[in-house]
């Protein structure tokens, strides 16, 4: 194996549910954990004679993410209906986009290791609704629809992606990305993010390269599960290739899942099975057509993206790209910071505060640095006070753990705790 | 009596109900004697209100005494083609799939109905999800027509057409997706308008052939089709495909009826009148005589691609009725087979056992036209077709006011007769189905009679969005004919 | 291009359409499907090469609706239709294939 050179190749499938009140064709509400079938109606339920109709946040979250993607917005854009049965899905079909996706040819730019970037290409973009959920229980199944009907963005990129650090590295900026744009929680553990890798290898064997079958792995949906099912296909299909010589081919694409316990993937359909979706134009809605007017007053509720920022926090604030990728992990925190530094104290100084000890604290107590009870001013006036070599930065932490915990500012409790540091030797003999 | 009262107009009808001198009650107790001893012979319903009529009128009845406001269908009983959803009651579609579905929401023209403060007497047969000619594909019961109890009163409408006819209500809503309004009303002897797609709200209309479907009035007047029209015309939230007040502003179609429209062009196709039976075109000729003598003048229009219709709706509707129909499938509601061995049992034998021939057939027939290496050759293909009758009809109309032809090329058949040969049931459907494939409005009004003293129709095809004229037009003949006030010797 | 459809055509079509046909309804099928596909070939005297294909004819575009709750049902009425029903759930045979489409 080891005359073996080989290049990962890796495409990804995201379904990511957007962050509207309602659903996407009725008003019924969004909400995780509710009682099952309790927030469904004639619409969501498929039940005769009830139609879609359109929720236009929906549609603008999905324009927002295709910009922010840096994809061409469709000026016109319809729906289609996926045929296909299956007891989650009530109507036994999709409304989803086929050949006029809202958002197409875009890229996403991931950042990687040591401030360096890599741009991985976006095919298509559309809107779609999600199903419902079916439970197995013993010898039947249960299927709750509460979910059916949820505004669902369809990802996929390009195959740019060739080792599962980048995958991942993608999935992470991706949440980011419409966590920041507000069209998305992009809660993990909510399911409000799926992805499907595309993933096969390259191999270069006496100078000639063989294509290994591609494998799709079905509804990921952790970081982790993630970027393990590509290390896990990595060596799989290699030993794959060297006892069966099997190379792509048609219709040797092949459908895995995920087995969390025993962190492998397993075997789901051998062949790809020719699906007939029987797509078709959407009878009951009506076409899209985007203005300029309207496409640009979507652009002006766009926000500067993360990497962006990112990189204008390592160029403005002379921070390590570690330190710029922690603050700007979440938008709550950049914005924090920021203000912070333009109260006029260094911008070290404070990402050092923010990064030690109050992304800390606010990790123990699951919120955001702006709801810890301090103000980017406190957070000033404390760096200040390190820097006038008033307290060292070791008391500087002690006061900001303490300043999450009452109303005093940081100079109050440095003075109460005792902590303010003499300037010179003289004086503290003299106390 | 009651007979008498059973004669009136709608309009007539709330007239003297709102000058109290009859009642809603009263109007209520004659259809519902009149059911008793007719609907056995018609079949016309499906499922009979009695006891929420009774209360229903006594309501409205109620409303007048003290002098409150009332609907524009103050008290009139009526009934609804039973493809639409009510609150009370099941909603079948004729098929057993749905025997006994409940549905959780009325639809949107039923809640306008309501609101006009209609009586709603029952609802009425139609051919399984409305798919037919002649209401023979009811999974459920068997309607005849009113004026021959031997033969069909057409279809899908058939139960709206002959309780219209029968005198079991004095008005009924229908579903038109190819002709289901109008060809019922031309063999049953009533009015039946279709009215443009977009026109009024399928919420609630259990779909068949969506971007064709459109719910109507059949009635015994055009002034009845006009007042209906007043009732449930309009913008709809809860329907994308509703056309909404700002662009398209409904009008009163009561106001100006009674004014002729003058000048008045009729568009005349006449190769294709020719493939009707001589005496229904004898009837059409004898209708554009009239209009001649009333000041209009006939042009000779092309449809070049009419011939084409029949072989384009085909691959739409059962397109768009392969998926809509794929929600019967025995999960969420509707009949489940009794043991299946896994749930790919539930779908597949639930459905081949509960959905009937037609219905199956249709399936059949769209699922393979979607279905991966025939999509462009027939549903695609069908839908340039359809934008060139399109077309045609507005190069029609830059030289006409409206189009004249026959609704059926015969007039009502014997039961039984064209079952075997869905084909030729099929082509029966030649004069309707153009409407539903370019969106415009078109009536069928009584306009004479065979040998048989069976109902002729005569077809008056109108610009979208032009009801209020097309309703002009058909009162036109109407205040200078007789053939509404025929009856079926039935109920003589 | 005259395509007579098959008799596997038509198990296939059953098979999509989740229609399980009995051998007669098959057999009479093809033949129905066969001649109503032959008479629609006329569309084909038609040149189209040149014509949009019109799936609506509506002349409106852009119909949303706010995203604005409305009430959903209770679950009493969401089940009430229900062939078969566990608590709060639709209850179904076991599914077996996780990707059957």
């Amino acid at each position: 194996m080891s005359d073996l050179q080989y290049k990962v190749i890796v495409g990804l499938e995201i379904h990511v549910h957007l962050g509207t009140k309602t659903k996407m064709f009725c008003g019924c509400a969004l909400e995780y954990g509710a009682v099952a079938n309790s927030r469904v109606c004639p619409v969501c339920l498929g039940m005769p004679g009830s139609l879609p109709v359109m929720n236009q946040k929906a549609y603008e979250y999905a324009v927002m993410a295709g910009l922010a993607l840096n994809c061409k917005i469709a000026e016109f854009t319809k729906w289609d209906r996926k045929n296909y049965y299956y007891p989650d899905l009530p109507k036994n079909y999709q409304i989803s986009q086929y050949d006029l996706p809202l958002a197409e040819n875009g890229f996403i730019e991931i950042p990687l290791e040591q401030g360096k970037t890599k741009r991985i290409r976006i095919r298509r973009a559309h809107l779609e609704e999600d199903a419902g959920k079916n439970i197995h229980v013993g010898s039947h199944s249960q299927i709750d629809l509460n979910r059916a009907g949820t505004p669902l963005l369809e990802i996929v990129t390009e195959p740019d992606m060739n080792s599962a650090q980048e995958v991942r590295a993608l999935a992470v900026e991706l949440q980011r990305i419409v966590r920041y744009l507000g069209v998305s929680e992009a809660d993990m553990q909510k399911g409000h993010m799926r992805f499907e890798p595309n993933i096969n290898l390259v191999i270069t064997k006496n100078g000639q390269e063989y294509k290994t079958p591609i494998v799709e792995v079905k509804n990921l949906n952790s970081f982790r599960a993630l970027e393990r099912s590509i290390e896990y296909e990595i060596p799989r299909q290699l030993d794959n290739f060297v006892e069966t010589t099997i190379v792509m081919g048609m219709g040797n694409k092949s459908t895995r899942g995920w087995d969390d316990v025993n962190q492998m993937t397993v075997l789901q359909r051998e062949k790809e099975e020719a699906h007939d979706y029987r797509y078709f134009p959407e009878p009951d809605l009506v076409p899209v057509k985007l203005t300029e007017e309207k496409l640009n007053e979507i652009k002006s509720r766009m926000c500067e993206l993360p990497l962006k920022k990112q990189l204008r926090f390592i160029n403005e604030y002379g921070l390590s790209d570690y330190d710029a990728g922690v603050l700007t992990a979440d938008k709550s925190t950049a914005e924090f910071f920021e203000a912070a530094v333009k109260t006029g104290a260094d911008s070290k100084r404070i990402c050092n505060l923010l990064t030690q000890t109050g992304l800390k604290i606010a990790n123990e107590k699951g919120c955001g640095l702006h709801e810890l009870g301090f103000t980017a001013q406190d957070i000033c006036d404390l760096a200040k006070m390190v820097e006038a070599g008033q307290i060292n930065s070791s008391a500087a932490n002690i006061i900001l753990e303490k300043m999450t915990q009452g109303d005093l500012g940081p100079r109050q409790i440095a003075e109460q705790m005792n902590l303010i540091q003499k300037s010179d030797a003289g004086e503290i003999e003299a106390v | 009596m009651s007979a008498e009262l059973l004669n009136l107009s709608c309009s007539q009808l709330k007239a003297q109900i709102i000058s109290k001198k009859t009642t809603s009650l009263q109007a209520v107790n004659a259809v519902l004697q009149a059911i008793e001893k007719i609907e056995p012979v018609v079949g016309a319903y499906i499922s009979i209100f009695k006891e929420h009529a009774i209360a229903q009128a006594k309501n409205i009845d109620e409303k007048i005494a003290s002098g409150k406001e009332i609907g524009l269908l103050a008290g009139v009983p009526i009934a609804v083609k039973d493809n639409m959803c009510t609150v009370f009651g099941a909603t079948t579609c004729a098929s057993g799939i749905l025997k006994n579905f409940h549905a959780p929401y009325n639809a949107s023209v039923v809640e306008k109905l309501i609101a006009a403060d209609a009586v709603i007497i029952g609802k009425t047969n139609l051919d399984e999800f409305a798919m037919g000619s002649s209401t023979e594909n009811s999974g459920l019961k068997k309607t005849v027509n009113p004026w021959d109890t031997n033969r069909v009163p057409g279809g899908s409408s058939g139960g709206s057409a002959a309780a219209v006819a029968a005198r079991l209500c004095f008005g009924a809503l229908g579903s038109d997706t190819g002709g289901s309004i109008r060809q019922p009303a031309s063999l049953c002897g009533v009015v039946g308008l279709k009215p443009t797609y977009g026109r009024v709200s399928r919420y609630g209309l259990v779909a068949y052939g969506s971007s064709l479907d459109q719910i109507g009035p059949l009635t015994r007047t055009v002034q009845d089709a006009a007042l209906f029209m007043n009732v449930i015309a309009g913008h709809d939230c809860k329907d994308s495909t509703s056309i909404s007040q700002s662009i398209m502003p409904v009008p009163d179609y009561l106001d100006k009826l009674d004014e002729p429209v003058k000048p008045l062009k009729i568009g005349i196709v006449s190769q294709l009148n020719a493939g009707a039976e001589s005496l229904v075109q004898k009837a059409i000729n004898d209708s554009l005589e009239l209009y001649k003598k009333l000041g209009a003048a006939l042009v000779e229009v092309k449809m070049p691609h009419f011939d084409y219709a029949i072989a384009a709706y085909y691959m739409i509707a059962t397109a768009e009725a392969s998926s809509n129909l794929a929600r019967y499938d025995g999960v969420h509601y509707g009949y489940r087979t009794a043991d299946p061995k896994d749930y790919i049992e539930v779908y597949s034998k639930s459905r081949a056992e509960a959905f009937g021939q037609e219905v199956k057939r249709r399936i059949m027939l769209g699922t393979y036209v979607l279905s991966a290496g025939y999509y462009d050759a027939y549903y695609l293909k069908a839908l340039k077709v359809r934008n060139l009758i399109r077309s045609d009809f507005v190069k029609a109309f830059e030289n006409c006011d409206c189009l004249m032809m026959p609704v059926s090329p015969m007039t009502a058949f014997r039961i039984g007769e064209k079952t075997a040969d869905p084909l030729q049931m099929y082509l029966a459907d030649v004069y309707t189905i153009a409407a539903n494939l370019a969106g415009i409005p078109a009536i069928s009004i009584p306009c004479g009679f065979d040998d048989n003293n069976l109902p002729v129709g005569l077809q008056i095809l109108a610009p979208a969005f032009t009801e209020d004229k097309l309703l002009r037009i058909a009162r036109m003949h109407e205040v200078n004919t007789e053939f509404h006030l025929k009856k079926p010797k039935l109920i003589q | 291009m005259a395509q007579n459809i098959s008799k596997q055509d038509v198990q296939k079509v059953a098979k999509l359409g989740r229609l399980q046909l009995s051998d007669d309804e098959i057999e009479q099928f093809t033949g129905q499907l066969g001649s109503i596909l032959e008479y629609v070939e006329k569309m084909n005297e038609l040149d189209t090469s040149n014509v949009e294909p019109l799936a609506h004819c509506l002349p409106v575009n852009n119909i949303f609706r706010p995203d604005e709750i409305n009430e959903s049902l209770c679950s009493e009425k969401t089940l009430a239709n229900a062939p078969d029903c566990e608590g709060e759930f639709f209850k179904v045979p076991k599914i077996l294939d996780e990707s059957s489409a």
